[in-house]
């Protein structure tokens, strides 16, 4: 019979578990060791069974760890940014600390969180199971790619410790290369990484051609693997462009061909032009998962079609192609000619329509369907909302002679952290709510998860609206002080405040977590009432393999009316929403717990 | 020489220039006030803009809280039918927003031809932007830093390169914004009608300094222009050397780096350091006196103290042999050691007495 002709039964969680899919083959537990393994080598051979591990869902877990880890570092480091704009003059470091510190987090955020964030982490997780295979192609390739991450990271985080790099998150030429040394360990650690990225674009495209279960068609893949299928391609395609630029900067300092320096007769012009051929496409790595998330969360939430589905998922093919084209609009005052800024101004506004028409179809989603209000359908609208804010300000900037006014102001800082934190963010926070069961096995609280996203929701508002009036009243960006405009203080400190509520939120969220992970309800196999193919198995994915058999696929992957109606239609259990339930540490069900 | 003495009057005054407050100034909540000619062309194309994505963004944000709100799951046994995509519906918010955003992109792209191509008649300021100042060179050949007096009314082009990195031109109230770079000419023109003193604000990150680097345009009547221009500008011809030594450190920018309270900045301090023995990073040493100052400001790279990084910029081609002796007399005076000469334009007491005037010189410092 079809897995998809009816939506997977909620699996009592004690109880009768399909053969191979009992809690011991539950992908987060290790098989225990012998009884002669004893004291610390019991935890070295933990450490190593994951440290070895080739299960896609185990890697995508430690991905996750890892990017969050250093969205909280860059996130403390955003704070020390907002709070040292608290006042006119030094609140509490000095202008060297404070370049320090806004380059160290523009580089953590971009290179070891953003980029990596939604595909790494949630795309290695859920692309096999949505396409019921066992794996991705290469899953030797895929660990590679972790320890690819972190070696990367580990030269970024070294550079903190000889007191950073001052450069901003773009390195721009000749700044760059007469600062201090410590730019040349971060720029091996993004060349570094940079493979990480690539390697994990190839699998994920290879597995997505080839390891679909029979049944998938094209037409019938979830819209977020559209997306991480678009995202690949940029992967795969721009960021060599960005191990190249750091290898030049490398010949350059160590062997004085001029390539970017102005003295050894290069042009620092065309090191923007290398780092945006680049950046700008990474801009859409960052947030075309996105796009597939909001997808998979508007179609089940609201247990309709997702509108336009092929408009939808071509539209983010079209948003990866075109987005190699637009590098250009991140220098209109830069000094390049003007023809080619009118050229990149106007593929600029091209590229927007695409993500209007996926934001009128997420919209149009809704209507006539069945919308839960639950904690990621929250951070779904709250993504509608900002992405949208976002988007007119991208068009905004785009438009050439406005440009010129509000570049390198807050505007544009404003403008970013709206497509980047109130678009992937958000997305992701969403994506996180929505796979939680399914990565832990547990139930988060709901009624937490919804005071953080509005915690989240008002925190970012406020942190960020401000900053487009600061921009376009002249407050230019990476500015440690601003004493020739006093009269900014009182918005500025807005802005600070904004932060903290924001901090709260998101603090809220990893509470929440973490609780769920020893207080939280067993999650039921498939707590949304999800027919993506993930949902179908039971509520924790056995290891190693996934699919007790290869799924026979015979519905699209939001065909709800299909597979529900008829007989009784089965509903989906309704996730308790308060957060003290006993069961649970006690469970022998707990991730973790070898006795069983 | 009224307005001169006008002009070095208000230069003196503690009062701030420029702007001290915002919206309430003539300004909106968006933008500041229009202070050239040019401001309106770009101010219009940006509240269209804003306009319409205000329009656009409400109407997203109903639609979507309506269609939420309107339906919310009430029980899980509801199963919707599928809709039926409206081909006619996705066509026209595909071809609307298309239509629209080719409207924003000729507005866009028209305002930027009407603001960027400077009039042929314009009056041609050479600027040269360095690590943390802005050098402002006339015709004339008057070299003026961090304040530009400019006509009012008149087109003014600014040719630009920088020395060392990347730098950005930006005057808020004219929306003029331009990178400056090593090898390069830019330029940026405005047109002020208006008297007043603008702000010019650096929006390329260029270092520790970054955020100090703004400098003040001054637009000035024409006989007040012609009359600065007349004079040299920058004054201070007629004064002790440790006073206009007072005023370099401020307007050259020597106070980015260098503190005279004994703090270390980016660079050494100027207190307690007058005659004293210090140590190179090198190894060597130096006595600090009147060479020691004159290296350090044409060859800084040369006596890098310990503790320190080679930042400074050369001053060779930005001060004068006068401007040198006045720095070295101003550090004097704020070591408590500064002769007669440093701090008065009168020949010495004795030499008024004497009534042998031709063996009295008027020595350079002592």
């Amino acid at each position: 019979m079809a897995i998809l002709t009816q939506p997977a039964p909620i699996v009592p969680a004690t109880t009768a578990y399909p053969p191979g899919h009992e809690p011991v083959h539950n992908y987060l537990r290790e098989p225990a060791p012998g009884p002669d393994v004893k004291g610390f080598a019991r935890y070295w051979f933990y450490f190593k069974g994951w440290m070895t591990t080739k299960d896609h869902k185990r890697i995508g877990i430690m991905y996750l760890i890892s990017i969050a880890t250093f969205f909280g570092l860059a996130g403390i480091l955003a704070l020390g940014i907002r709070l040292e704009q608290f006042t006119v003059g030094e609140t509490f470091m000095t202008a060297d600390t404070y370049n320090r510190v806004f380059s160290m987090h523009g580089i953590v955020m971009v290179f070891l969180f953003i980029i990596p964030s939604i595909p790494a982490a949630l795309g290695n997780f859920n692309l096999p199971l949505m396409i019921g295979a066992r794996d991705v192609a290469f899953p030797r390739l895929n660990l590679f790619s972790l320890y690819l991450y972190w070696i990367g990271a580990a030269f970024i985080l070294y550079s903190m410790t000889t007191y950073g790099v001052d450069t901003g998150w773009t390195f721009y030429t000749p700044y760059s290369k007469e600062t201090g040394t410590a730019v040349l360990a971060v720029g091996l650690g993004v060349f570094i990484a940079g493979f990480s990225s690539i390697l994990t674009g190839l699998n994920f495209i290879v597995t997505i051609h080839k390891m679909r279960a029979p049944g998938m068609t094209w037409s019938r893949l979830p819209l977020f693997l559209w997306s991480i299928y678009a995202t690949a391609l940029v992967q795969v395609l721009a960021t060599p462009v960005i191990g190249i630029t750091m290898a030049l900067l490398a010949l350059e300092r160590f062997m004085g061909i001029g390539i970017f320096d102005p003295a050894l007769g290069g042009d620092p012009v065309l090191f923007q032009h290398f780092f945006w051929f680049y950046s700008h496409p990474a801009v859409y790595i960052m947030i075309l998962p996105a796009f597939g998330i909001i997808s998979e969360l508007m179609g089940t939430f609201s247990r309709q079609r997702v509108f336009g589905y092929k408009l939808v998922a071509l539209s983010s093919v079209a948003i990866a192609l075109l987005g190699f084209l637009v590098w250009g609009h991140h220098m209109f005052t830069s000094g390049q000619s003007p023809i080619s800024s009118v050229v990149f101004s106007m593929i600029t506004f091209l590229i927007g329509i695409p993500s209007g028409i996926k934001i009128f179809n997420w919209i149009a989603t809704m209507y006539k369907g069945s919308v839960w209000l639950q904690t990621p359908m929250l951070y779904a609208l709250t993504f509608l909302f900002l992405f949208t804010i976002g988007g007119v300000t991208g068009i905004m900037v785009g438009a050439l002679g406005v440009d010129i006014h509000l570049h390198d102001t807050y505007f544009i800082v404003a403008h970013f952290h709206y497509v980047m934190m109130g678009g992937t963010v958000m997305a992701m926070l969403g994506g996180l709510h929505y796979w939680w069961p399914k990565m832990t096995g547990r139930l988060y609280s709901e009624r937490v998860g919804k005071m953080s996203a509005l915690l989240v929701f008002l925190g970012f508002n406020l942190t960020f609206f401000i900053q487009f009036i600061m921009g376009s009243q002249g407050m230019p960006r990476r500015y440690y002080d601003y004493a020739d405009m006093p009269w900014l203080e009182p918005l500025h400190q807005i802005s600070t405040v904004g932060s903290w509520v924001l901090a709260l939120g998101l603090l809220l969220v990893l509470i929440n977590g973490i609780h769920s992970l020893f207080r939280g309800k067993l999650a039921p196999g498939n707590p949304w009432g999800a027919v993506t193919l993930e949902w179908s198995a039971c509520s924790t994915p056995p290891h190693p393999h996934n699919f007790h058999a290869t799924p026979l696929v015979t519905h699209g992957p939001y065909d709800f009316y299909a597979i529900y109606s008829g007989d009784g239609a089965v509903a989906a259990g309704e996730p308790a929403p308060v957060p003290d339930v006993t069961i649970g540490a006690s469970q022998p069900d707990k991730p973790g717990d070898e006795t069983s | 020489m009224f307005l001169i003495s006008v002009f070095l009057a208000m230069q003196d005054a503690a009062a701030p220039e420029g702007r001290t407050e915002f919206w309430t100034d003539g300004g909106s909540l968006w933008l500041p006030p229009q202070s050239s000619t040019t401001a309106h062309i770009i101010d219009n194309a940006f509240y269209f803009i804003l306009y319409a994505s205000t329009i656009l963004t409400i109407g997203v944000t109903i639609a979507m809280v309506v269609l939420a709100w309107k339906y919310r799951r009430k029980s899980h046994a509801e199963h919707p039918r599928p809709v039926h995509e409206s081909k006619l519906l996705e066509m026209s918010w595909t071809i609307i927003p298309t239509i629209l955003t080719m409207i924003v992109f000729f507005w866009g792209f028209r305002s930027y031809m009407d603001t960027s191509i400077a009039p042929s008649d314009a009056y041609e300021i050479r600027v040269v932007a360095q690590k943390w100042f802005w050098t402002f060179e006339y015709p004339n050949g008057m070299v003026v830093q961090n304040e530009v007096v400019v006509p009012a009314g008149q087109p003014v082009k600014l040719v630009m390169s920088a020395r060392d990195v990347l730098h950005s031109f930006f005057v808020p109230a004219f929306r003029i914004k331009h990178d400056v770079i090593p090898n390069r000419y830019t330029y940026v023109w405005f047109n002020a009608p208006e008297e007043g003193v603008y702000q010019v604000v650096c929006t390329e990150y260029c270092g520790t300094g970054h955020s100090n680097m703004g400098a003040k345009i001054r637009v000035v009547g024409r006989d007040a222009f012609y009359e600065y221009l007349a004079t040299g500008g920058a004054g201070g011809e007629d004064l002790p050397p440790a006073e206009w030594g007072e005023r370099l450190y401020s307007s050259r920018n020597c106070n980015t780096c260098h503190t005279i309270d004994g703090s270390a900045g980016t660079g050494p301090t100027w207190l307690g350091t007058w005659g004293q023995t210090r140590a190179f990073a090198d190894g060597s040493s130096a006595v600090m006196d009147d060479s020691y100052v004159l290296e350090s400001l044409y060859n800084p790279g040369t006596q890098i103290v310990q503790g320190f990084q080679p930042q400074m910029p050369s001053y060779e081609s930005l001060m004068s042999d006068r401007d040198v002796r006045a720095i070295a007399a101003y550090m004097r005076l704020i070591n408590g050691v500064a002769t007669a000469a440093d701090t008065s334009l009168a020949l010495p007491e004795a030499a008024v007495d004497s009534t042998e005037i031709e063996t009295t010189p008027a020595g350079p410092d002592e």
